[in-house]
């Protein structure tokens, strides 16, 4: 592609960042420049590449570039392509929930539980469900933690019990119940078909049923969680990409302590 | 061999023989026990199969039969050859007058043991003769179509439905895939029978049934004829149900198994009696398909770090190394495991990556080695994903890796798109092209970082295999020598299903498979 060194499109727009009407920046503000790849299924030609920018200026793009294309098997095209957005949002009025409380390393956490509480917090995690995978309960739990965030396992004021991959709810629930946790955390991983929504919804339905979702700090976590959907399908918190076990320790500690004074009150 | 890391192969051959001395004392125990999931294996292979009408495999419903009269001791073969003289009645036809509740095999005139062997005979070696047909038909496929290069270029479909993973791996192999794996949905390791017929319905993977391996295995053959070149298929020998899957692989033509066996004990919490009892089996029958076996010994390192815990995958490749040998499986069909782990931001992490690759190299120059992408560090920035699976795809050229397991630029996001695929060959196409014979022109500097590191790597291995002998595996298992995860002996899931084998337990297979009569 030659022509993406000197571009000589016009650049006839407003040049001054508007935070009210935001749109995608490449190298110019307001170029609304925006990258992406896709597949059709349709054979490769001129037909195929036709359709492909047709189907970028539905999605809102103006003036679509087909960069790069390639039949994958016979009837699939791959595209790389590029267009200018025409969409813009108001960024002075976004909302998000986010879980509200200061992070804390690992000593501040332990010297606020040990001020604040006075015993070690119980906290019981596992990957439920279906769900083979431990990565995201041994990055949060485990003694060495990830990416130089060492694990719950490691807090001096959190007694932290890691039960693994494969848990059922019922399961879990009973350990929690024996451990005298204070607080659950659960790990999902696998979200094809969104089973990691069923199976969190069911945990939750399974405590209020036990009439136990009052009386623990209800964690979930993974690539795909975001804190707005934990607390649509009834978890106090919920941990996404990006997030360790600072994150996770110092919101259980602040929320502990929160729902005890209020009890006081 | 030449070692270009300047291995000392004394210690190499100690470890050896320590990893030797681990994996007799488990056989021992091991020969003495049988499972449910090796009497069904043993229905299978007679030629018991289909469903009941609640979806119960009929080998479950005949093993289930005889272990609640308190009778798996004995062995299916015995009962079944044993009613196949009184009754005049096909294995087949045995194991559905059971499932309809009008035979009860363990209530029929006993004959001896001698008529018993003859009555089964022509079943085994109706059963042994498809095995070997299966495996005649990859050799001369491999000898008149030929394959890719080493390494095998591996990759996985993963759509929950097998119709659409036949399209996914069509498209895999005409980019140039050497081995197309079907991912199994996600629990069916923990299922303790194996399901039945076509299924279109998985969750981040697709059953694993003998219809599906049929229709891939089909479709591959197709697809193999057309490019010219002959496609592998890989499964998940793993689970509840390891010999059961070889058997089924054996049946429909699979070439290449995950099987290893630590795997379920440390990372499902299957029983580890269960484990090491079906593990042996599993691979008898891999080993007489002529399937290669490919060990997990990557997955220690997505808990635990790949710099601190290399030595564990070393240890680990050693110990899966002599029970493969005990099974009779050759050097020649052992994809043992090793990982490109280790932490992106580890200065030299290259050179260390290097030093243990060509390091697994050397020690096990005959095994098609497996070695696997990064995936603890793929953090979604698919752009920086794609350059550490690039650094891979190096180090897989660079020290003669028999099977190039591809990283995905999306890992962690999403199970591959047919483009994610696409990108990764082109990747790894390139890359192998490029650098082929880099191994050949490079020398590793005396007293330099990598054979430091090579050295380091194994003396540690040593330590800790010197430290599993000294307990024995089982005990050092319940104490979490073994990748920091403990397992007691009789916890887990499966041990339900074990039982010492009674004085006329037969299994002519695993003689007959092994090379003897």
């Amino acid at each position: 592609m030659s022509g993406g060194l000197y571009s000589m499109q016009s650049k006839e727009f407003d040049k001054t960042l508007d935070l009210k009407s935001v749109k995608p920046y490449g190298d110019t503000m307001n170029d609304g420049k925006v990258q992406l790849s896709f597949t059709l299924p349709v054979p490769v030609g001129d037909e195929a590449i036709e359709a492909a920018k047709q189907l970028i200026k539905k999605m809102g793009l103006e003036n679509p570039q087909v960069v790069f294309y390639k039949e994958l098997t016979s009837g699939y095209t791959f595209f790389n392509c590029y267009g200018s957005c025409v969409h813009t949002v108001d960024y002075t009025s976004i909302y998000v929930p986010k879980v509200e409380s200061g992070v804390m390393d690992m000593h501040q956490t332990d010297e606020y539980i040990k001020e604040n509480v006075g015993r070690p917090l119980i906290v019981v995690g596992a990957s439920t469900g279906t769900d083979a995978h431990t990565v995201g309960i041994d990055a949060i739990m485990n003694m060495k933690g990830y990416a130089g965030h060492y694990g719950l396992e490691r807090y001096e004021m959190i007694e932290a019990f890691n039960l693994g991959s494969q848990v059922p709810n019922e399961e879990f629930i009973a350990k929690a119940l024996e451990l005298k946790a204070d607080a659950l955390l659960v790990s999902q991983t696998v979200t094809q078909k969104d089973v990691h929504v069923k199976n969190l919804v069911e945990l939750v339905e399974l405590l209020e049923a036990e009439g136990l979702r009052d009386k623990v700090i209800l964690v979930c976590g993974g690539p795909r969680i975001s804190h707005e959907l934990a607390k649509e399908l009834g978890y106090d918190a919920g941990f996404g990409m990006n997030s360790y076990a600072d994150d996770v320790a110092s919101y259980i500690a602040q929320e502990y302590v929160k729902r005890v004074s209020n009890m006081n009150l | 061999m030449q070692s270009k890391l300047g291995l000392d192969f004394k210690k190499v051959d100690y470890a050896r023989e320590l990893a030797g001395k681990i994996a007799t004392e488990v056989q021992a125990f091991a020969e003495k026990y049988s499972t449910v999931a090796v009497e069904r294996t043993l229905c299978r292979l007679v030629g018991i199969d289909g469903v009941d009408e609640n979806m119960v495999p009929l080998p479950n419903v005949l093993v289930d039969h005889i272990k609640e009269r308190g009778l798996l001791g004995e062995g299916a073969l015995f009962f079944i050859g044993n009613a196949i003289l009184s009754e005049k009645l096909t294995p087949q036809e045995i194991a559905e007058r059971v499932s309809m509740g009008s035979l009860d095999i363990t209530k029929l005139p006993i004959a001896s043991e001698s008529e018993i062997s003859s009555a089964l005979k022509p079943v085994v070696e109706e059963s042994i003769k498809k095995i070997v047909d299966r495996r005649e038909r990859r050799e001369a496929y491999l000898k008149n179509l030929g394959e890719g290069p080493r390494p095998y270029l591996y990759v996985i479909v993963a759509t929950g439905n097998i119709y659409e993973d036949v399209v996914q791996a069509e498209a895999a192999a005409r980019q140039g895939a050497d081995i197309i794996a079907v991912i199994r949905t996600t629990g069916q390791s923990l299922l303790d029978y194996v399901p039945y017929g076509a299924t279109t319905e998985g969750f981040g993977g697709t059953f694993a049934t003998q219809e599906n391996f049929r229709i891939m295995r089909s479709a591959l053959d197709k697809t193999g004829e057309e490019l010219g070149r002959y496609i592998r298929l890989c499964n998940y020998c793993s689970g509840l149900c390891m010999p059961e899957i070889a058997a089924m692989g054996a049946f429909e033509g699979l070439d290449v198994m995950l099987n290893d066996a630590l795997y379920g004990i440390l990372f499902r919490d299957i029983n580890m009696q269960r484990t090491l009892v079906d593990q042996f089996f599993s691979r008898v029958i891999n080993g007489f398909a002529g399937v290669i076996i490919n060990t997990g010994e990557d997955n220690y390192l997505t808990t635990a770090d790949a710099f601190d815990e290399a030595h564990t995958v070393l240890a680990s490749d050693f110990i899966n190394e002599q029970l493969a040998l005990i099974a009779g499986l050759p050097q020649s069909q052992m994809g043992l495991g090793h990982a490109f782990e280790m932490n992106p931001d580890l200065e030299n992490g290259f050179i260390f990556e290097l030093a243990q690759a060509q390091m697994t190299r050397e020690i096990f120059p005959d095994a098609p080695l497996k070695y696997m992408p990064p995936t603890k560090f793929m953090t979604g920035n698919i752009f920086r994903g794609h350059i550490q699976d690039a650094l891979f795809n190096m180090i897989g050229i660079w020290t003669g890796q028999g099977i190039q397991l591809l990283g995905m630029p999306t890992e962690a996001i999403h199970t591959p798109f047919m483009s994610d695929r696409y990108l990764s060959i082109e990747n790894a196409k390139y890359i192998f092209s490029n650098m082929r014979k880099i191994g050949d022109e490079m020398e590793f500097k005396e007293g330099g970082i990598a054979r430091q590191r090579a050295a380091e790597v194994i003396d540690s291995a040593i330590l800790l295999l010197e430290n599993i002998d000294k307990e024995g595996l089982f005990s050092a298992l319940e104490k979490g020598i073994f990748g920091n995860v403990k397992r007691p002996r009789n916890g887990g899931k499966g041990l339900e299903g074990v039982v010492e084998k009674g004085i006329n337990y037969m299994n002519p297979f695993v003689n007959i498979m092994m090379g003897g009569k």
